[in-house]
């Protein structure tokens, strides 16, 4: 297939230039700030990681920047992402290892859930175009323009601690009474804890769906096919799935714009719910400047987005018959 | 261009965004306390006269915080949107209307732009920077505006492209007019709605995500003073769950409005560029009056009789 | 000949050839509510005979497909209905089409009444294959076929248009032009209907491909005997094509006639202007004149005759009153709405000319194999026959 090959080197494309923006950046800036944060840093540190600091960001090593680079490519491949600082002797691999299934957990689950939902909603209200359901719109626009951390804030506050419907110690799952593994205890209590983190990403995000379902309904219902499959007596549920296959297309294709703001968000919802995510990660890791962490995670979070957008890419060439012609 | 302030979704977005426009110009002088850092009454109090919005968990007055940390909410949200419009414009047109291997290449640059996670990338960026850049209202516009354009770019590259077909183009280029000349007054002008909702767009998103990086501390959280910077204090003070909902609350509804101002005008730039999304001819009130129920309208045109059947006229005969 | 096609065709049908199976009474469609609302069509009288081509002719604009969309009730917002009467004489009973609820209108569609649109590409869904768009339809309306039934028809039906029936996995963009339009027929003919509704169905295509399909058309409606409201802007096409011809302008039937009269003797100045607007390959050459201006816009049709700014043989009473369709003398049913056609009022010789004597003349008129074929009508057809007992 052409198309999701030419696609898979397009992500090919972007995770090189993401890798070497990840190497570039911190000697670009002024003021060293490796350096600085290896001072900052360094008395805590055992002489070992200092050396393998130093030798990742090409810190008082005599390397030329090309040999560094290249370095850092080779290490990179064996999957070395250096030392994090802040959890000393960790590496970044491992450190990761351990936060990142809870977000592609908790964010795969909820935005998918959001798009299933979103574009089942905009299908209605754009079907039913001019009537009551129209007024979803303003709401939805709301929502839409509410910053996902402040609704996870005012979720918390008022489902967890207000109603306690769902626990307020959020730690990802009940970390005094289970361990992590396949047990149903902690499924359950991992489920529960994911809840409320999972229905603000679903909310935040499922008002995007929504809007861009409906218009693509509007603008579709005026084609002829449409009125074609009414001309033939089709039942309704059958116009609609005309309409809809067609309409949910472009929302499917907009998934790559959307996705970024939805990991956005959801790495703001982490913080708010102390979810044990990338996201939280991510912010312990700019708060203790530990650049190898910083690196690594947005390097994890590139890769998961391409892979994201690699799987909407498959998803839009079975539906779209029109990009499986022979070039 | 009046007819588009009928739309009541525009008059409303255009309204809260003049509004918070207002506020943002005279906030700082109609502020009780010039600096929000103030210390100006007890902790945690609850909006009462003295404190319109209540007091910080420090004794800070909220709703001076508030007036005063909207400029600079606005106007990076704003410069960002500038720039990167700026940007999105300059790279799209000229990608579209020139094609070729300049084409490929900007439109695979806006591509990657548009797949990268942009918060993570400027929380990379921004974990960098000196603590004198973390302040710089002028360098956080434009480092988030280096994340803003590829969006706006896409789409007027498409546009550039289909206009480039017409016939009011080509007829520029037969008569010998130069590319910069046809681009500027003949491609542009007519991009315009394009590039407003681009615009509205961007500057949604560049507040969005200013707030953010404020709210998160990859910024610095007191300099400039803004909406973000209460949210990062709320939060870091978990006030919400102490009881001092206000203090989050009220910014976090203000970053709401008026990103659902932004979005109202998008509607209706939208509407104006696609009029198929305007609201379908036969309104709801007219098929009400004439007893039709508008769900049953769905493919089955409604009959709504005026006038009594007209008699049989001619070419009525007997078969 | 009474063809019948797949097994499932009730007894009793094919009806009677020349029986009135779709009668239009005075219907008026508005675009919008409001006191401006602009009037789509104005009191529309047509009636279409069982087996007949009934030709609906006029510029873009005329009304001419909110008319046809209006009887299906297809015409969607801001298009009303405000007036006027629509029946469907089916073998199973009388429908008041204007009445019927919806569930009642989608048994009819399609069944009993499809429609064949302008243009295939936009008419067929891009994302369905041909077969599932095919099977649907029966689906919908003959659930008492298995799945692999409804394939079977469907493979039969594109047989019926010259497709063969690996095509059923194919999606509409590929296949040619022509093939979409065909599989647009094939898919019409589907439930055998008693009416086809042709809008502009060869318009996007080239003139050879054109050709074929209308010959193919012809062919199908001999065999199965279908009527057809053919509507298109070519009036030449359908002097050929249809027995009667309706011709339209803003919104009003200007002129209805059985289609040699209409061409041998128009009788309203803008079918006259029409038919000089194209050469004639066996006529005599005459000065090719057209009309004059452009038609009005719907919103500010000009008092009076609309037609007056731009009729040579405009009169005072033209510019001041609108005039009705009245019935004609003679041989066929044939109308007009021109005061030069009223009584008191001499009308110019363009349009007195005498109507062709005997149906022969028809034929004469007519070009090629197309015409041959239309006029097949074989006096020992069962349906004659069929029609005599009747009677």
């Amino acid at each position: 297939m052409p198309t999701l090959i030419r696609r898979l080197m397009f992500y090919a494309v972007t995770a090189f230039v993401a890798i070497s923006m990840n190497f570039f950046l911190p000697h670009m800036m002024p003021g060293n700030p490796v350096q600085a944060m290896l001072a900052a840093a360094g008395p805590s540190l055992d002489h070992r990681a200092v050396a393998a600091l130093q030798a990742q960001f090409g810190v008082g090593t005599g390397q030329s920047l090309m040999s560094q680079y290249w370095s850092y490519w080779i290490n990179l491949l064996h999957g070395d992402l250096g030392i994090s600082i802040s959890h000393s002797p960790d590496t970044v691999t491992t450190v990761i290892g351990s936060s990142l299934w809870w977000t592609v957990v908790l964010v795969g689950t909820a935005t998918v859930l959001s798009f299933i939902i979103g574009t089942l909603v905009g299908t209605i209200v754009g079907w039913r175009r001019g009537s009551v359901l129209d007024q979803v719109l303003p709401t939805a626009t709301f929502f839409q323009a509410i910053p996902y951390f402040f609704l996870a804030t005012v979720f918390l506050y008022f489902f967890a601690e207000q109603l306690h419907w769902f626990p307020a110690d959020f730690k990802g799952y009940d970390t005094n009474n289970y361990v992590i593994g396949w047990n149903p205890g902690f499924i359950g209590s991992a489920v529960q804890h994911a809840i409320l983190p999972a229905l603000t990403i679903v909310v935040s995000s499922v008002a995007g769906w929504i809007v861009g379902m409906r218009n693509m309904m509007v603008t579709t219902m005026d084609e002829d096919y449409v009125l074609v499959a009414q001309a033939k007596g089709l039942p309704n549920r059958r116009v609609i799935y005309y309409a809809a296959r067609n309409a949910v297309l472009p929302s499917i294709s907009g998934f790559a714009n959307a996705l970024s703001f939805v990991v956005a968000g959801s790495l703001l919802t982490e913080l708010v719910f102390s979810y044990p995510g990338l996201g939280n990660l991510l912010l312990s890791a700019v708060t203790n400047v530990d650049y190898p962490l910083i690196q690594g995670i947005f390097l994890i979070i590139t890769f998961a987005v391409l892979a994201a957008n690699l799987l909407a890419d498959t998803v839009y060439v079975l539906l779209d018959p029109r990009t499986r012609q022979e070039a | 261009m009046l007819r588009v302030l009928k739309s009541p979704k525009i008059a409303l977005g255009l309204g809260l965004f003049l509004f918070f426009t207002l506020i943002a110009i005279i906030g700082p002088s109609i502020a009780p306390y010039s600096d929000p850092l103030k210390l100006v009454g007890t902790p945690w109090q609850h909006p009462s006269g003295k404190f319109l919005l209540g007091t910080t968990q420090q004794g800070q007055d909220v709703y001076s915080q508030l007036l005063i940390g909207t400029r600079p909410t606005l106007v990076i949200s704003l410069i960002s949107g500038v720039i990167a419009t700026v940007l999105s414009v300059v790279i799209g047109v000229s990608a579209g209307f020139f094609g070729g291997i300049g084409d490929n290449l900007l439109s695979m640059l806006a591509n990657v732009f548009l797949v990268l996670p942009a918060l993570p990338f400027l929380i990379v960026i921004n974990s960098y920077l000196p603590a004198g850049g973390k302040s710089n209202s002028t360098l956080l516009a434009v480092i988030i505006s280096l994340t803003g354009w590829a969006w706006g770019a896409r789409v007027l590259r498409a546009q550039t492209l289909s206009m480039r077909k017409r016939d009011f183009v080509d007829a520029a280029r037969i008569s010998g007019e130069r590319s910069w000349r046809i681009i500027i007054f003949e491609v542009v002008p007519n991009l315009v709605p394009v590039i407003a909702s681009s615009f509205v767009f961007t500057v949604l998103y560049a507040m969005g995500t200013y707030v953010a990086l404020a709210f998160i501390g990859a910024i610095d959280p007191n300099a400039p003073w803004s909406w973000g910077s209460m949210l990062f204090w709320a939060q870091s003070n978990t006030a919400a769950q102490v009881g001092g909902w206000y203090w989050f609350a009220a910014p976090g509804i203000c970053v709401a409005l008026l990103g659902t101002s932004l979005v109202l005008l998008n509607f209706g730039i939208d509407e104006f560029i696609n009029p198929r999304l305007r609201a379908a001819g036969l309104s709801r009130k007219g098929l009400k009056a004439a007893g039709v129920r508008s769900s049953n309208t769905l493919g089955l045109t409604p009959v709504v009789r005026k006038t009594p059947v007209p008699a049989a006229t001619i070419l009525e005969e007997t078969v | 000949m009474s063809g019948v096609v797949g097994n499932k065709r009730p007894a009793g049908r094919p009806g009677v050839r020349g029986d009135v199976v779709l009668e239009v009474t005075g219907l008026c469609v508005d675009y919008g509510f409001s006191e401006d609302a602009v009037h789509g069509v104005v009191d529309a009288t047509l009636t279409l005979r069982r087996g007949e081509v009934l030709g609906l002719a006029g510029e873009s604009g005329s009304g001419k497909s909110t008319l046809a969309y209006a009887i299906t009730r297809l015409l969607r917002a801001p298009g009303v209905i405000t007036a006027g009467d629509v029946r469907f004489h089916g073998q199973d009973g009388d429908y008041d089409l204007l009445a019927a609820d919806g569930e009642t209108m989608r048994q009819l569609r399609w069944s009993q009444l499809a429609v064949v649109f302008q243009s295939a590409m936009n008419a067929l869904n891009p994302v369905l294959t041909v077969g599932s768009q095919l099977t649907d339809v029966l689906k919908a309306h003959r659930p008492d076929l298995d799945r692999h039934a409804r394939r079977d028809r469907a493979a039969e039906l594109l047989g019926l248009v010259g497709i063969t029936s690996d095509r059923l996995s194919s999606f509409p963009h590929e296949l040619s032009g022509g093939m979409r339009q065909r599989v647009m027929i094939a898919m019409a003919l589907a439930l055998e209907p008693e009416v086809l509704i042709m809008d502009e169905p060869t318009t996007a295509l080239d003139v050879v491909t054109q050709r074929e399909i209308l010959e193919e058309l012809v062919g199908l409606r001999d065999r199965l005997g279908f009527a057809v409201l053919f509507i298109t802007h070519d009036l030449s096409l359908l002097i050929e094509l249809a027995d009667t011809i309706a011709v339209m302008y803003a919104g009003r039937v200007v002129e209805y006639a059985p289609a040699t009269a209409l061409f041998r003797s128009p009788r309203h100045p803008y079918t006259a202007g029409l038919l000089n607007s194209f050469p004639s390959l066996h006529g005599k050459r005459v000065a090719m004149t057209g009309i004059p201006g452009s038609p009005p816009d719907l919103r500010h049709v000009p008092a009076g005759c609309p037609f007056n700014p731009r009729c040579r043989h405009a009169l005072d009473v033209c510019r001041r009153e609108a005039p009705t369709l009245l019935e004609l003398p003679s041989a066929g049913r044939r109308a007009a709405s021109c005061w030069l056609q009223t009584e008191g009022y001499i009308p110019p010789e363009a349009l007195a000319l005498p109507e062709p004597t005997h149906a022969g003349a028809r034929i004469v008129a007519r070009t090629g194999a197309l015409a041959a074929d239309l006029r097949n009508s074989d006096p020992q057809d069962p349906q004659i026959e069929a029609a005599g007992s009747a009677l």
